[in-house]
């Protein structure tokens, strides 16, 4: 099994606000890795950290073999790193189509015009979006702008596909489409890296979870580990030994 | 088919400014003549700034710097040191194309009001400076010396051949135009233009590729410069960088449609029609500019996408044919 990406010691700082501490993980090619924590743990700063969007204060990234802790996002995209955005951000004036073969003619394949039509066409047909292909993306409802982003990250024929939160705002239904589409991008040889909040979405198609809080890495393991572990069920509901802890110092 | 189906977008633009340089070749009408070269010159300028606010997004409010830039430079050449015409407009054009490389560098990391503010600044320092820069003339500026047209049979025939040079540009600029919609690197500035930051995201280089938007911007209007004051016989500061001009150009942009090819032109006819109305309408000869500012203020209000983009969105099928 081949490391795909290894992410070392990473350190970043806003101001006073310690974002991230020391997190380090080795992610082997072929899984899909689930990123959990409560809001504000710093899961989406890991993402910018590891998509280069700001480079961390320390700590390194090596992504297939290669050092890229300072590299540009743009880099990281001709690279094989694609990732979709918790807040989704469609090219409005642009036609789905043409949202999709920015992704094809910049990514990873670098493609010509007309290579990325077909991609872009093969990619929407995947997303269950060909039908809109020639309508604006601006004139998407949110369901549909998130799988736009998710076509345009596919059409760069990623190594490593970053999902921010691709399943919020979703119903139930829409849920149950998404988590296939991912396992079945995951089938196709494509790394994954997920936050997602949907705890029994991201249980069910983790290989391997981490657990952020305070941008400190609180746990890792396989879903049942992370279901059973008492630091986790901390961080998301408090202390579960805390109401046992504060009878007995009454009775002390 | 589906090649020729690619390229219908410059078939109308094309064909609108034909029409435009036949009309006083028909007439045989010097006047007619001289209306046209205006609006071709408006065109050409366009369609060049169109290069950067309409597909790349950004608003220069000096772009005119190059216009007067790439003139200056280039007429230095043919009124002091006896180059051809055409060298001139080579060697303004490429001087211009290069400036605005130096200058991309330097400001195109700004975004927004910050960047339109910094292309004021730089219109209005290099007016200073070509004040003061003795070789140019200082604040007396260049006066071509006529024996310089004798080499194209006269000043009557150099008029001639600088319509025919100015027909030339514009379409080069319509071309140009077309191709930088039409491509891959076109598609990566309109990303930009959309969202800079998932452009990024998406691998677009957005420094190289707003850099480059900006020279192919900056090429054609430092051609027409030279070409105009040549036609013109003289060059002064004042004449050369007008910031009223800059912001004229963008009006004209605005109103036919950024972003489009045929936006543009429709926008400079249209603006050219106007103005030769107000400049010769008794109420409004003096307040010209301000109805120009009246104008601009209720596109952005009522038709942010200007007339053509309006046409696109009312007529859907209209948006191959009107690119």
């Amino acid at each position: 099994m081949t490391v795909l990406l290894s992410v070392q010691g990473v350190t970043k700082r806003f101001g006073g606000l310690q974002a991230l501490t020391h997190v380090t993980f080795d992610l082997p090619e072929g899984q899909i890795l689930g990123l959990i924590g409560p809001n504000g743990a710093g899961k989406t700063t890991l993402f910018n950290a590891i998509n280069g969007i700001y480079p961390p204060e320390e700590g390194r990234i090596i992504f297939r073999e290669k050092d890229v802790t300072t590299a540009k996002t743009y880099d990281h995209a001709r690279m094989g790193m694609a990732r979709t955005h918790q807040i989704v951000q469609p090219l409005n004036d642009l036609t789905v189509r043409e949202n999709v073969m920015v992704g094809a003619c910049f990514g990873r394949e670098n493609q010509s015009l007309g290579h990325a039509t077909d991609t872009a066409a093969e990619v929407l047909n995947f997303v269950e979006l060909a039908a809109r292909s020639d309508q604006l993306a601006g004139s998407l409802n949110v369901a549909q702008k998130k799988r736009l982003e998710m076509a345009r990250a596919l059409a760069a024929r990623p190594y490593l596909l970053l999902l921010d939160e691709v399943l919020a705002g979703l119903n139930s239904s829409e849920i149950g489409n998404m988590v296939e589409m991912v396992k079945s991008i995951r089938e196709r040889g494509i790394t994954i890296i997920m936050i997602e909040h949907v705890m029994k979405a991201v249980m069910s198609v983790s290989d391997r979870i981490i657990v952020l809080d305070y941008g400190e890495q609180i746990a890792e393991g396989t879903p049942e580990e992370i279901s059973n572990n008492e630091k986790v069920i901390e961080a998301y509901l408090g202390d579960p030994k805390l109401a046992e802890k504060l009878l007995r110092e009454q009775e002390d | 088919m589906k090649n020729w189906r690619n390229h219908l977008g410059l078939l109308v633009p094309l064909l609108v400014v034909a029409g435009m340089v036949l009309w006083p070749v028909a007439t045989g009408n010097l006047s007619n003549r001289e209306n046209s070269f205006t609006i071709l010159k408006a065109i050409a300028l366009a369609s060049s700034l169109n290069i950067l606010l309409g597909y790349t997004g950004y608003v220069s409010f000096g772009h005119i710097v190059f216009y007067g830039f790439g003139g200056y430079v280039g007429l230095y050449f043919v009124n002091e040191q006896g180059w051809s015409i055409w060298a001139g407009i080579l060697v303004g054009g490429i001087s211009s194309g290069l400036l605005a490389f130096l200058l991309g560098k330097a400001i195109l990391r700004l975004r927004g009001a910050y960047f339109a503010l910094a292309t004021i600044g730089i219109n209005e320092a290099m007016k200073a400076f070509v004040n003061n820069f003795d070789l140019f003339g200082g604040p007396i500026g260049m006066t071509l010396n006529f024996s310089v047209y004798r080499a194209y049979g006269g000043a009557a025939e150099a008029l001639r051949l600088s319509f025919y040079i100015m027909a030339g540009l514009t379409f080069a600029a319509l071309i140009l135009s077309h191709l930088v919609r039409t491509s891959k690197f076109g598609l990566g500035l309109q990303a930009i233009r959309e969202n800079e930051d998932a452009a990024e995201v998406m691998g677009v280089v957005a420094p190289d590729a707003k850099t480059w938007a900006y020279v192919l911007s900056a090429i054609i209007p430092g051609m027409v410069g030279v070409l105009f004051f040549f036609k013109n016989g003289n060059v002064e500061p004042h004449v050369a960088f007008p910031l009223h001009a800059s912001i004229e150009l963008l009006v004209m942009v605005m109103l036919g449609g950024q972003g489009t090819v045929l936006g543009p032109i429709i926008g400079a006819f249209a603006y050219q029609g106007m103005r030769g109305f107000l400049v010769t309408s008794p109420i409004f000869k003096d307040i010209q500019l301000s109805v120009s500012g009246v104008v601009l203020l209720l596109i952005v209000l009522f038709i942010p996408a200007g007339a053509i983009g309006w046409l696109r969105q009312r007529i859907p099928s209209l948006r191959r044919v009107l690119a």
